[in-house]
């Protein structure tokens, strides 16, 4: 535990010190606040920030994880010499990647909230759920960046991998979702819907913000059904756990492949 | 002899005006501990211009059958109980009034229409500051006219069902009724109208009702102000009339997959105008509706906008503010009939170059996804998608699939005051 936190340690350091991380802060800050003087109203805000949380964060997420990946392969392969566990030094490289990331967007996102406050009491569930997605699509990119640079040890093929996950989870899945709704269109598929959506991670954030800024438009019939299932306790916490399994078992295999990698 | 005669005939009609007189001003006392302890005695004693004050207590009378120009009047509220037997004031005679009362429980029936208050084929009634409660109907009025229903609390039995459940106040071919300043909750429909003209309702509550909070029918000429419907399973309601006038009111929170803030069908030549629409499934929806002029509505965070059937022709939609809607417009077909002029949306994101308020680039209210899912519904679980975005993005360069010639050619760049 000691060791895995001196790594944790001393990647947080190489990677303030790299600045991307702080360039990331500055940026979602930017933003943030620059709407804040622009719109002048926070549900504005919170509606515009989705898109930063479902586009920018995931595809941010992985590409700047592989690439630190890969740059820090020798300082890894350095590490791999010292008598410390397999085991320790993966979950020291996975949470100094992840940690910082995420604490970047709680920052940059949560900080002009702070200064500005937000219009109605109602609003600040809405602000948590932004906020916790996000968390939750950094780690979840995070593994998936991970485990994609330990696979493949050309680092242009595992860059151009990782913008092609990103490209098929927050586009290409969608489509195919919108043709088979098509093409099955004569069937109830309310339900398959359901279970396609909770594959994808970024769906699953869409969904549940959705549900938070769309409620009209949801209380109509197909909506109904979604909003039923999203809002319920059943629905949540089936949500967070696939969330939370699109974290763990890339995680796993990662580790999987990191133990018994020839370095 | 002749001048005795005139005397006598002078005296006579003296005696008969005193008297005349003296009827008129006569008030008669109901009350528990008194003479006279029930409404239904003292209205055998009582004619026609009396007043009957009714003593605060507890009166279990049913059926209470007003054939005389009388005034109810209650003082401290007493309450007037029919057990849910049968209904409880039936009014046959011009002129009665009805006020401060607690008037409940009456029976539901599927053959009779059971009222707390009926008025049938009557004129010039009041009904005023009543508490009328877990009535079947609570105000019907059948053939009446010129009466006045005022600072009513209607509220129902909380039934869940709607066939088990009577219209607050419900109107049948009645005429020049002012409905004003009551607040319904909990029975079927707020208020009904059949058959009813020239009636002004307004400044009413109507919400948490079963079905509709307003629905009229064949009511044409009738003025609608001031009023809040909210929270009814159906919202609001209104078929085959015309020459209607809608100012003021407020269409809140009505949610449900058949659930309208205003749900408009077989509606011609009228003005909808200065209402807020707020927080609604669907805002307005547009069935055979020709020749509305919708005007300075607020349609705020509701899920559709406007939904309009193609059969609709020749309505306009101006100086409207469409703000913060999931869809702004949906229709079914790809052809329009209906303007919309000078609007503003909160969703334009065009440009003025010369300042004159207005918006260089048409705005297209009809998004392609409100059009995909307008036909496949399991697809509105894509909202907000990137891939939608791009496909929306698409399609307004080169519409598809939607109207091309549903657009505000004026969009304003600024929301109507």
């Amino acid at each position: 535990m000691n060791t895995m936190l001196k790594i944790i340690k001393y990647e947080l350091r190489d990677v303030i010190r790299s600045k991307w991380i702080l360039i990331y802060f500055a940026f979602l800050f930017l933003i943030t606040e620059g709407m804040f003087q622009f719109s002048g109203s926070s549900s504005k805000v919170l509606l515009s920030m989705i898109n930063i949380v479902l586009i920018l964060i995931p595809i941010i997420t992985i590409s700047y994880g592989i690439i630190y990946m890969y740059s820090s392969r020798e300082f890894t392969e350095m590490l791999l010499a010292q008598p410390i566990k397999r085991k320790t030094l993966y979950a020291g490289l996975y949470s100094g990647l992840a940690l910082p990331l995420s604490i970047a967007y709680l920052g940059g996102v949560g900080l002009p909230f702070i200064f500005h406050g937000v219009d109605e009491s109602g609003q600040f569930s809405v602000l948590l759920i932004l906020l916790l997605s996000g968390v939750a699509l950094s780690f979840v990119f995070t593994s998936l960046a991970v485990l994609i640079s330990l696979s493949s040890d050309d680092k242009v093929k595992g860059l151009g991998i990782g913008i092609f996950v990103w490209l098929f989870m927050a586009v290409v899945y969608d489509g195919a979702l919108l043709f088979g709704s098509y093409l099955l269109s004569e069937y109830p598929l309310e339900k398959p819907m359901l279970g396609m959506t909770m594959l994808n991670p970024i769906d699953l954030a869409r969904v549940l913000l959705m549900l938070k800024f769309d409620i009209s438009a949801l209380m109509g019939y197909t909506g109904a059904v979604f909003k039923k299932f999203f809002g319920g306790p059943f629905g949540m916490l089936l949500s967070s756990g696939m969330l939370l399994l699109w974290i763990l078992i890339p995680y796993l295999i990662g580790k999987s492949i990191f133990v018994k990698k020839d370095f | 002899m002749k001048s005795i005669f005139k005397i006598y005939i002078l005296l006579l009609l003296t005696i008969i005006i005193l008297r005349q007189t003296e009827l008129c001003a006569r008030d008669i006392i109901v009350d528990k501990s008194g003479s006279l302890t029930s409404i239904n005695q003292a209205l055998r004693l009582c004619q026609s211009g009396d007043r009957l004050i009714v003593k605060k207590g507890y009166y279990k009378e049913r059926d209470i059958e007003i054939d005389k120009s009388v005034q109810i009047i209650g003082e401290n509220f007493p309450v007037v109980d029919a057990e849910f037997k049968s209904g409880l004031f039936h009014i046959k005679s011009d002129g009665v009034r009805i006020e401060g009362l607690i008037i409940k429980n009456s029976a539901m029936s599927f053959v009779s229409e059971y009222a707390g208050v009926k008025i049938d084929s009557a004129k010039d009634c009041v009904i005023k500051g009543n508490k009328i409660l877990y009535n079947y109907f609570a105000i019907y009025i059948a053939f009446g006219a010129d009466c006045i229903i005022e600072n009513n609390i209607i509220a129902g039995r909380q039934s869940k069902s709607e066939t088990t459940s009577g219209n607050g106040i419900h109107l049948w071919y009645s005429k020049n009724i002012t409905i004003t300043n009551n607040k319904i909750s909990n029975q079927r429909d707020g208020i009904y109208l059949e058959f009813s003209e020239n009636s002004t309702i307004t400044n009413n509550i109507s919400e948490d009702n079963l079905r509709y909070g307003l629905h009229f029918m064949f009511s044409h000429r009738c003025v609608y102000k001031g009023n809040i419907f909210r929270r009814n399973v159906g919202g609001v309601a209104v078929m085959y009339t015309k020459f209607i006038h809608m100012y003021n009111n407020k269409f809140e929170n009505n949610w449900g997959p058949a659930s309208y803030g205003l749900l408009l069908k077989d509606i011609n030549d009228s003005e909808i105008k200065y209402n807020t629409f707020h927080e609604n499934s669907t805002a307005i929806y547009l069935e055979n509706t020709m020749r509305v002029r919708l005007e300075r509505n607020n349609i705020i965070d509701n899920g559709w906008a406007v939904k309009i059937k193609s059969n609709s022709t020749d309505n306009d939609f101006v100086y409207n503010n469409f703000i913060d809607n999931t869809f702004d417009v949906s229709t079914g077909s790809k052809n329009n009939y209906i303007t919309f002029r000078k609007n503003y949306w909160s969703k334009y994101s065009g440009y003025d170059l010369n300042h004159d308020g207005y918006g260089d680039v048409p705005y297209k209210p009809v998004g392609l996804f409100s059009a995909i899912i307008e036909n496949n519904s399991p697809a509105m679980i894509l909202l907000r998608s990137l891939f939608i975005q791009i496909l929306e993005a698409a399609e307004k360069v080169v519409p598809v699939l939607t109207p091309v010639k549903l657009e505000d050619v004026q969009p304003l760049m600024r929301r109507v005051k």
